[in-house]
């Protein structure tokens, strides 16, 4: 805390801004306190030993070889990066038409905006909770209505536990995309519609010549906070497969918690979590210099 | 994005956005768009049956849920799953959900809005600008990760299985979307006002809380809601931060419930359908405010 004192002291000399530094001491001090702390503390963890409740001890490098020569690092990972690459293929062309369909004047479609935006507001874990009841193959859905093909070891099979996974997350989070991709589509200026269809384009070519460009940016956030958030589906994947069968769902997020509150292996566990942030942090990077911002900075920008 | 966040006129921002704002963009012809119109009424099959599923077969019997078509309501529907769950101590449950959520937005959302409020007005400042700049980072890093961390401070602090444990992390993960929602209104309220607030000799505490705080009232709400939800819902702290059944909020208390009952399927989703009534309501209620509290800034 003795650098925010000095340069507290620093800003308050340079005049107007010191009457109102105080005013973010309190955000400051909670997210240093629960955030940055935590977030240097990870690294710092990841050199140590530690079971959960006794004595830490630093180990240096331990924990860090012990994880680098696991094969269930490269496997988490993986399986992280199918979860984000297919949940992202399956809802980025989904909630772009949906979106684009929603940012239409008529009535039918604000009433079915209504109903689609449901799945936003349950919790991951009662949405798990649902999905794992319906597709129960002795109790669920397909067994009640006895059709075969419904009748599926749904979350035992690693294939189709897995589709099951991309499956409930589209269905959770497509909504939430589909607003930000209807805002984007309304925020078109519908003469560039207008001067297509003077030309004679079609409601196909429309979408692909004027709608698709336009939404650039707009795809670029969406798949931002998709592919970010994709590393933090942890509750929903624990709850509905705890990481099975065996390790097929195993992600990163994942990994980190059984590691470090099943095993009690903290000291992995927080080198795991240290990859995670790097990972996160790359994307993100990566995102940005693909489309020359990010969703933080073309929110700055528009302030 | 760009578009969406650049063109944005000053002071109209801070209302919600208007259907009527819209009428003159968007491609939408006039002319009937048949396949459109039939996937979008697909993709509410997709989502409205796993629901109607749900809320009918809370009302069965367990012996008439094996016995019946599972998408056909009871003939005789039954509040026996409804009484199993309120007496496996829900209501504690929703209570602690309601204790963590409302002691932790209203902390997150007043100290963030001091905090915009600071770096609006004083963000040539290099200790605000920092300030705004590490908040920035925040928005980058998946804070779950920092879980590990996040619990041995909870232990050392002697908090370890409180609701306060839940409260102070949620506060902090919360200010950095709130801190740059918020700045991004309070940046719209006109410069003129903020300085003849100054000229009436008003301070700028005086002047935070009588004249920006009502004037982006709106973004306040959609943000408390955005982090309402989200508390609400969250599962993680509670999975670690807490361990005795007296201090689960409501989705720890599901899974558990459905570890307990996984064979009762009726029971379990008459708790789905018991835990999700509040927020249900509230989008019957107030669902504009919801809706832009779901995408913040990012679909203005």
């Amino acid at each position: 805390m003795s650098t925010v004192a000095t340069s507290a002291t620093a800003a308050s000399r340079a005049g107007r801004s010191g009457s109102l530094a105080w005013l973010a001491v309190p955000a400051l001090v909670i997210f240093t306190g629960f955030g940055l702390i935590p977030l240097a503390g990870v690294l710092v963890l990841s050199f140590t030993s530690w079971d959960g409740l006794g004595d830490i001890g630093f180990t240096g490098l331990d924990s860090w070889r012990a994880v680098l020569a696991d094969p269930q690092l490269p496997h988490a990972l993986w399986v992280t990066f199918l979860v984000m690459a297919a949940s992202w293929a399956v809802q980025t062309p989904a909630s772009i038409l949906l979106g684009t369909f929603l940012a239409g004047d008529q009535r039918y479609r604000a009433f079915l905006s209504v109903l689609y935006f449901i799945p936003l507001l349950l919790s991951s874990a009662a949405i798990a909770i649902t999905y794992k009841a319906l597709l129960d193959p002795n109790f669920g859905l397909g067994a009640g209505l006895g059709i075969p093909l419904l009748v599926q070891d749904w979350l035992g099979e690693p294939v189709l536990a897995f589709s099951v996974v991309i499956f409930v997350v589209s269905w959770q989070f497509i909504p939430f995309h589909a607003l930000i991709y209807q805002g984007g589509v309304r925020q078109i200026p519908r003469s560039m519609y207008e001067a297509a269809e003077l030309d004679g384009a079609g409601r196909v070519r429309k979408f692909f010549s004027i709608t698709l460009p336009q939404l650039k940016y707009t795809i670029i956030t969406s798949s931002t906070l998709m592919v970010v958030g994709s590393l933090t589906f942890f509750d929903l994947i624990f709850v509905l497969t705890a990481g099975g069968p065996g390790d097929t769902t195993r992600v990163l997020a994942l990994d980190m918690y059984k590691r470090g509150f099943q095993a009690n292996l903290m000291g992995p566990a927080s080198a795991i979590a240290v990859i995670l942030v790097l990972v996160g942090l790359v994307l993100a990077l990566l995102l940005r210099r693909l489309g020359g911002r990010d969703a933080a900075h073309s929110q700055l920008e528009g302030a | 994005m760009q578009t969406t966040l650049t063109t944005r006129p000053k002071g109209a921002a801070a209302r919600p956005p208007r259907h009527a704002r819209h009428a003159r963009r968007g491609p939408a012809t006039g002319r009937r768009n048949w396949p459109a119109g039939l996937a979008g009424w697909l993709w509410l099959a997709v989502v409205i049956v796993p629901i109607y599923w749900i809320v009918i077969t809370s009302f069965k019997s367990q012996s008439t849920y094996y016995a019946t078509n599972p998408l056909v309501p009871s003939g005789e529907p039954t509040l026996r799953n409804y009484q199993l769950v309120i007496e496996s101590d829900f209501p504690l449950y929703f209570l602690n959900s309601l204790i963590t959520t409302v002691g932790a937005v209203v902390p997150a959302v007043v100290i963030s809005f001091m905090a915009a409020f600071a770096i609006v007005r004083g963000g040539s400042g290099r200790f605000l600008r920092s300030v705004n700049g590490l908040f920035l980072m925040g928005l980058a890093i998946p804070l779950q990760a920092t879980i590990i961390p996040v619990y041995l401070i909870i232990i050392r602090l002697q908090l370890y299985d409180s609701l306060l444990a839940l409260i102070l992390p949620s506060i902090a993960f919360a200010i950095p979307l709130s801190v740059l929602v918020l700045s991004n209104f309070i940046r719209d309220v006109p410069r003129e006002l903020f300085e003849s607030m100054r000229m009436d000799g008003a301070t700028e505490w005086m002047t935070l809380w009588r004249l920006a705080f009502p004037l982006t009232r709106p973004a306040v709400v959609t943000v408390s809601i955005y982090n309402a939800l989200t508390i609400w819902n969250g599962f993680l702290l509670p999975l670690i931060l807490t361990q005795s059944p007296d201090k689960r909020t409501l989705p720890l208390a599901l899974w558990t419930f459905q570890g307990q009952y996984s064979v009762n399927v009726p029971a379990v989703l008459a708790s789905v359908v018991l835990t999700t009534m509040p927020i249900l309501l509230l989008y019957v209620v107030g669902r504009r405010q919801l809706v832009s509290g779901l995408t913040v800034g990012f679909s203005k």
